[in-house]
């Protein structure tokens, strides 16, 4: 349905896009999945015809989308990030606006309309001015004018964004029930949104592809193991030995520390706890354990993962206040459920 | 072109939602009524050219103020995407929006057809030339809802849209007026360029090819412009 080739998208002096390739097949539901600023919402305005892509190819429904952008435009709903709409209009005009505008037939506008409000959940709110509606209620009119023309392929940015968690529960509801009928491209920076609708995922960072796989597998690739952070206080190298010999312990990394105090990064084998054992090591040795952690791998790990060779980083050396680190939560809290 | 008449009915539905268009023709009808009224009272003639002669300058600071949300305002909040994401071309857009600004123009007017019953009322007015002043209106205002519409889409604020469209106006009305009578060797083509001349041989009851191709050229090139700057987001 969605054919995406070596697609490049350069601002004055920014790459936004760099090179990405990938197939939506008819009736799947892709998450596009990747932090603020990463090409997500540059990528779909390619797709809808809002912007031209620099180079590379992109074909919706077997139409490119610069020579047969108006046949493009046809098939496809869009619901952009901030969901902008006329404020100055009421909820059913601004349908019948749109409606008219995609090219619906005139006979069934009023009933697609009907048919839409309805599934929306905005049947009551049809006669009020858009300008007054909440922001929940915008989406769902957002959500409503997408669907206004019954089109094959949506393209949904971030849909969830800025609504309650009700209303993130109902929207995804919505999504998961549309993409029974309809092809879905969902852009989210949100991991357990994707794993809850989609059927595959494509994460890309600072415009690069950097996966493209089913959540179930990605997150295999998340949980490849645990993460112990741990400050010790002792003789360094047969510190690090004495943990390496543990059963479960795939690697060991000294980091910075003063000549007494050290911190080393442990990394262990999936589903193995090797805490105790570490603390009985100490203990033998007369070694002092400062301190013990087990820490969390968040999204922005995965992407360093995904995009460098390194292994894990851990969360006390992402920048503070940084985006990933809330994400971080998110994913850990169901990290640590299903573990 | 369907997609013109779209935007056309949305356009009409946002005018008259809002103040403005109210505000608009409230205005223009208490300038007009004044001069109408005055001027009548004062040469005591049955004829429009006078009162319509004097609308021109405040037509130039109510058109911009009719067009300049039309594209601004669609960029500001972000509603240029809804719309350029749906199947409809930058023409039908550009054109539709034209069309509104103009009608809600035209629809301005209207009321003062009143004066002309009057006027047949209490003497016997020429038609001739109140016709000509208002197919020369009706021109005219293509022209300034062009430009206007043009600064709109210069700009993602409505206020420098308004305002430039109307400092752009005013100068056009100057140009050509500030010469009129003169005799330096640039007035032919100052008067030409600017919109005073043109303006009163309609009121003079004449319907010149060279006036009705001014205004119908430069309202063609600005719509082309703003169409041109619209898509302009494509190699941006």
């Amino acid at each position: 349905m969605i054919k995406v080739e070596n697609l490049t998208k350069r601002y004055a002096d920014k790459l936004a896009v760099d090179n990405i390739s990938f197939e939506v097949q008819e009736g799947e539901v892709l998450g596009f999945l990747g932090p603020n600023g990463a090409g997500k919402s540059t990528t779909m305005r390619i797709l809808t015809c809002f912007i031209p892509a620099t180079s590379g190819f992109a074909r919706v429904a077997g139409n490119d989308v610069f020579t047969d952008s108006l046949k493009v435009r046809e098939q496809i709903g869009y619901l952009p990030e901030n969901v902008p709409l006329y404020l100055d209009m009421r909820v059913n005009e601004y349908l019948m606006f749109r409606a008219e505008l995609k090219k619906v037939p005139r006979r069934e506008r009023r009933s697609k309309m009907g048919e839409c409000l309805e599934r929306c959940g905005i049947v009551d709110v049809q006669n009020q001015m858009v300008g007054t509606l909440s922001k929940g209620y915008r989406q769902r009119v957002g959500l409503a004018d997408v669907l206004i023309h019954d089109p094959k392929i949506l393209v949904l940015d971030e849909p969830t964004i800025g609504l309650d968690p009700n209303q993130i529960r109902q929207v995804r509801q919505l999504i998961k029930e549309l993409g029974e009928k309809h092809t879905i491209l969902l852009s989210t920076h949100i991991l357990p949104e994707v794993e809850m609708i989609c059927g595959r995922v494509i994460i890309i960072d600072k415009g690069k592809l950097v996966a493209n796989d089913t959540p179930v597998n990605l997150l295999a690739k998340l949980k490849g193991g645990t993460i112990l952070k741990l400050q010790a206080k002792g003789p360094v190298q047969p510190m690090e030995k004495a943990v390496k010999d543990i059963a479960g312990v795939t690697k060991v990394e000294v980091k910075a520390g003063d000549n007494t105090v050290k911190d080393f990064v442990v990394e262990a084998e999936k589903g193995k706890d090797v805490r105790e054992d570490i603390f009985k090591t100490f203990v033998k040795n007369n070694w002092v354990l400062l301190e013990m952690k087990k820490e969390a791998v968040t999204l922005e790990d995965v992407f360093h993962q995904l995009t460098t060779k390194e292994e894990y980083v851990t969360t006390a050396e992402a920048a503070p206040g940084n985006v990933g680190a809330g994400i971080g939560r998110m994913v850990s809290g169901m990290f640590g459920k299903k573990s | 072109m369907g997609g013109a008449t779209t935007i056309f009915k949305r356009e009409m539905v946002g005018f008259f939602y809002s103040p403005i268009a109210y505000i608009v023709i409230a205005v223009f009808l208490l300038f007009s009524g004044y001069f109408f009224a005055t001027i009548l009272a004062f040469t005591q003639q049955a004829s429009l050219s006078y009162s319509l002669a004097n609308t021109q300058f405040i037509l130039s600071i109510l058109a911009p103020i009719i067009t300049m949300k039309l594209l601004a305002e669609e960029v500001r909040s972000g509603t240029i995407e809804m719309l350029m994401t749906a199947p409809v071309t930058d023409f039908e857009v550009v054109f539709g929006k034209f069309l509104a600004a103009w009608f809600l123009y035209l629809v301005m007017l209207a009321p003062t057809l009143l004066y002309v019953v009057f006027l047949t009322w209490v003497g016997q007015p020429d038609m001739g030339p109140i016709i000509s002043s208002y197919i020369g209106l009706a021109l005219m205002g293509a022209m300034f809802v062009s430009i206007g519409l043009l600064m709109s889409a210069m700009t993602r604020n409505q206020i420098v849209a308004g305002v430039s469209g109307i400092v752009a106006l005013v100068i056009l009305f100057f140009i050509g007026y500030a010469v009129s009578g003169t005799e330096v060797w640039y007035a032919a083509a100052l008067q030409y360029i600017g919109t005073y001349s043109h303006w009163e041989s309609f009121t003079k009851g004449l319907v010149d090819t060279k006036d009705i191709v001014y205004y119908v050229t430069i309202t063609a090139l600005c719509i082309f412009m703003a169409v041109r700057i619209l898509e302009s987001r494509k190699w941006r």
